[in-house]
């Protein structure tokens, strides 16, 4: 997606998602103590954050199963707090884990949830997006982990929804299916789906994310630019070789230096940015 | 606010209109009703059950009432329509949706635009489906092999009718209700299975009233189940049975009374205790 033209055009109308001093507690856990967010229509939007940091939390508030306490949160123009059938048929979620409906087979399934909404998906159409047309006729309980969570996603978009959530969609995949899945994402966003994800995979949120939001402690920690977040592109550059390293400003005139030294080549060179991880562990940190 | 981002079909974008409750709840029937038949487990507890044990008690017990012309296969079989249509309703429903809420389904339907009175629309036709089904083979089996008469006065089909309609009713509520009992799915069988086979015990399915103590029949009394069970004895055993029940009588008022009261009281709980999500979504 350009991004550009995406920032133009979203700039002027409402944004999918506007969250403002969000809290919810939990006896005398503050799960979620005061998230601000926005999110732009027709971008990916990723979540980051350690178990228990408050996004799962968050996103549960957002897709309207669970109450807060206090703060101001309008999804599609709504209150998530009191969901109308309307609203719900607008967006999709995918959930974390989902056994259900296992005895159904994949076409069957997909054929039921068609009903609840108002302009469906063709379900023979879906089938084949989602790369389940070989086993659409297999009951759901024979599918493997990957085939099963491309039927979680074929459920949370048969609605043709303006707005999708992604619980951990990833999890358990080997890294072929992640690709394929990744693809799979990318081509919603195309469409013009906003999407909003959790994942625990930071590839995940850099490969797919135009915009990243780190959750820790139950506040926003970091926002933006995958690429950027937490002045990542900045950051001091990390040089080693075989004898050594130094973080540098100048990395090229560091390894011109080395080069000069060793008389050419540079045993074991290396020149490394921090990754997202990097900058990830760092803002989770709570010390 | 204009749905300008997704790639809409024209025709569809100017009215929205959702799909009937009636017409979603119909579907979810239809659904759950196909599930029910390919789940062994649910289609042995609860359906073929009763069918087995008729078969297995109608061939050890095969002597005759005194003085009633009545076999004790006939009442076997009168007791375990009533037993068959209780475990449609309250077995039935109660594991099934402790499961639906174990497995992500209650979740994964609250967050999609079906009313949430679909879902127990589908769970009444899923229950009616089992449960007429289940008699009708109950009674084959009676007329088949254990000489049972079918009532030729219609006006013992009436009081089938309404005994079926509250009995099933009250059962379903009922299972509805102790759906939020158990912990996870797999208590659930336990949970649900124990009260019920110990009330088949003391409400006659099994065990004719002559035989218990009285505090275990006061016990019995307060279920629905002696009531649906006395009820489908006036149905399918007649005046000659009459004879073998405590109030030499059918007290088919007192039958009706009781389940209406049942039905009444299960509607209360079910909505002042349903739960949408499992103990582990808090």
């Amino acid at each position: 997606m350009t991004q550009a033209a995406t920032n133009a055009a979203t700039e002027a109308v409402t944004p999918a998602i506007r969250v403002r001093g969000l809290t919810k507690r939990y006896g005398d856990v503050h799960a979620v103590a005061g998230i601000d967010l926005d999110v732009r229509q027709g971008e990916v939007f990723a979540i980051l954050g350690p178990n228990g940091a408050g996004k799962s939390t968050t996103v549960e508030i957002l897709e309207g199963y669970r109450t807060r306490d206090s703060g101001e949160v309008s999804v599609l123009g709504s209150d998530p707090g009191r969901p109308t059938r309307l609203w719900r048929s607008r967006i999709g979620i995918v959930l974390q884990t989902a056994n259900d409906a296992a005895e159904l087979s994949v076409r069957e399934t997909l054929r039921h949830f068609a009903e609840y909404y108002p302009r469906s998906r063709n379900v023979d159409e879906l089938i084949e997006l989602v790369g389940l047309t070989e086993s659409a006729s297999k009951r759901v309980r024979q599918l493997s982990g990957g085939q099963r969570r491309r039927v979680d996603v074929a459920l949370g978009v048969i609605g043709r929804p303006e707005l999708l959530f992604l619980d951990e969609p990833t999890t358990g995949f080997d890294p072929e299916a992640r690709r394929q899945f990744w693809e799979l994402i990318e081509g919603l966003a195309h469409d013009g789906t906003t999407i909003v994800l959790t994942t625990h995979y930071l590839e995940e949120a850099e490969a797919l994310a135009d915009r990243v939001a780190v959750v820790a402690r139950g506040r926003v920690v970091a926002l933006g630019d995958p690429a950027t977040l937490g002045g990542r592109a900045t950051a001091k550059a990390k040089v080693t070789w075989s004898d050594g390293s130094v973080e540098t400003d100048t990395p090229t005139q560091t390894v011109l230096e080395l080069s000069a030294r060793y008389g050419g080549e540079v045993p074991g060179l290396s020149v490394t940015r921090p990754t997202l991880e990097d900058v990830y562990l760092r803002l989770i940190d709570p010390a | 606010m204009t749905d300008t981002a997704t790639a809409v079909p024209s025709t569809a974008a100017s009215s929205v209109s959702l799909p009937s409750t009636l017409r979603l709840g119909l579907a979810r029937g239809a659904v759950e009703t196909k599930m029910f038949f390919r789940e062994k487990d649910a289609v042995v507890f609860t359906f073929a059950f009763p069918i087995i044990l008729l078969v297995l008690f109608g061939s050890i017990f095969s002597g005759s009432l005194e003085g009633t012309g009545l076999t004790v296969s006939q009442l076997y079989t009168a007791g375990l329509i009533g037993a068959g249509v209780m475990g449609s309703g309250f077995q039935n429903l109660g594991i099934g949706i402790a499961a639906d809420r174990d497995d992500g389904t209650l979740k994964r339907l609250a967050g999609t635009p079906m009313p949430a009175a679909a879902y127990f629309v589908g769970k009444v036709v899923n229950v009616l489906v089992v449960a007429f089904l289940e008699v009708a083979i109950l009674l084959t089996i009676g007329v088949l092999m254990y000489d049972l008469d079918l009532p030729s006065d219609p006006s013992r089909w009436v009081t089938f009718a309404w005994v079926f309609v509250l009995g099933v009713s009250a059962a379903a509520l009922l299972g509805i209700a102790a759906s939020s009992l158990p912990r996870s799915a797999k208590s659930a069988a336990a949970v649900i299975s124990m009260p019920f086979v110990v009330l088949q015990f003391i409400s006659g399915v099994f065990i004719p009233f002559t035989e218990l103590p009285p505090w275990l029949i006061n016990i019995a009394s307060l279920f629905p189940l002696k009531w649906m069970c006395q009820g489908f004895r006036s149905v399918f055993l007649g005046d000659a049975g009459a004879a073998l029940e405590i109030a030499k009588s059918y007290e088919l008022g007192r039958v009706a009374l009781v389940l209406g009261a049942w039905l009444v009281g299960g509607l209360v709980l079910c909505l002042t205790t349903f739960r949408w999500k499992g103990r582990k979504d808090g």
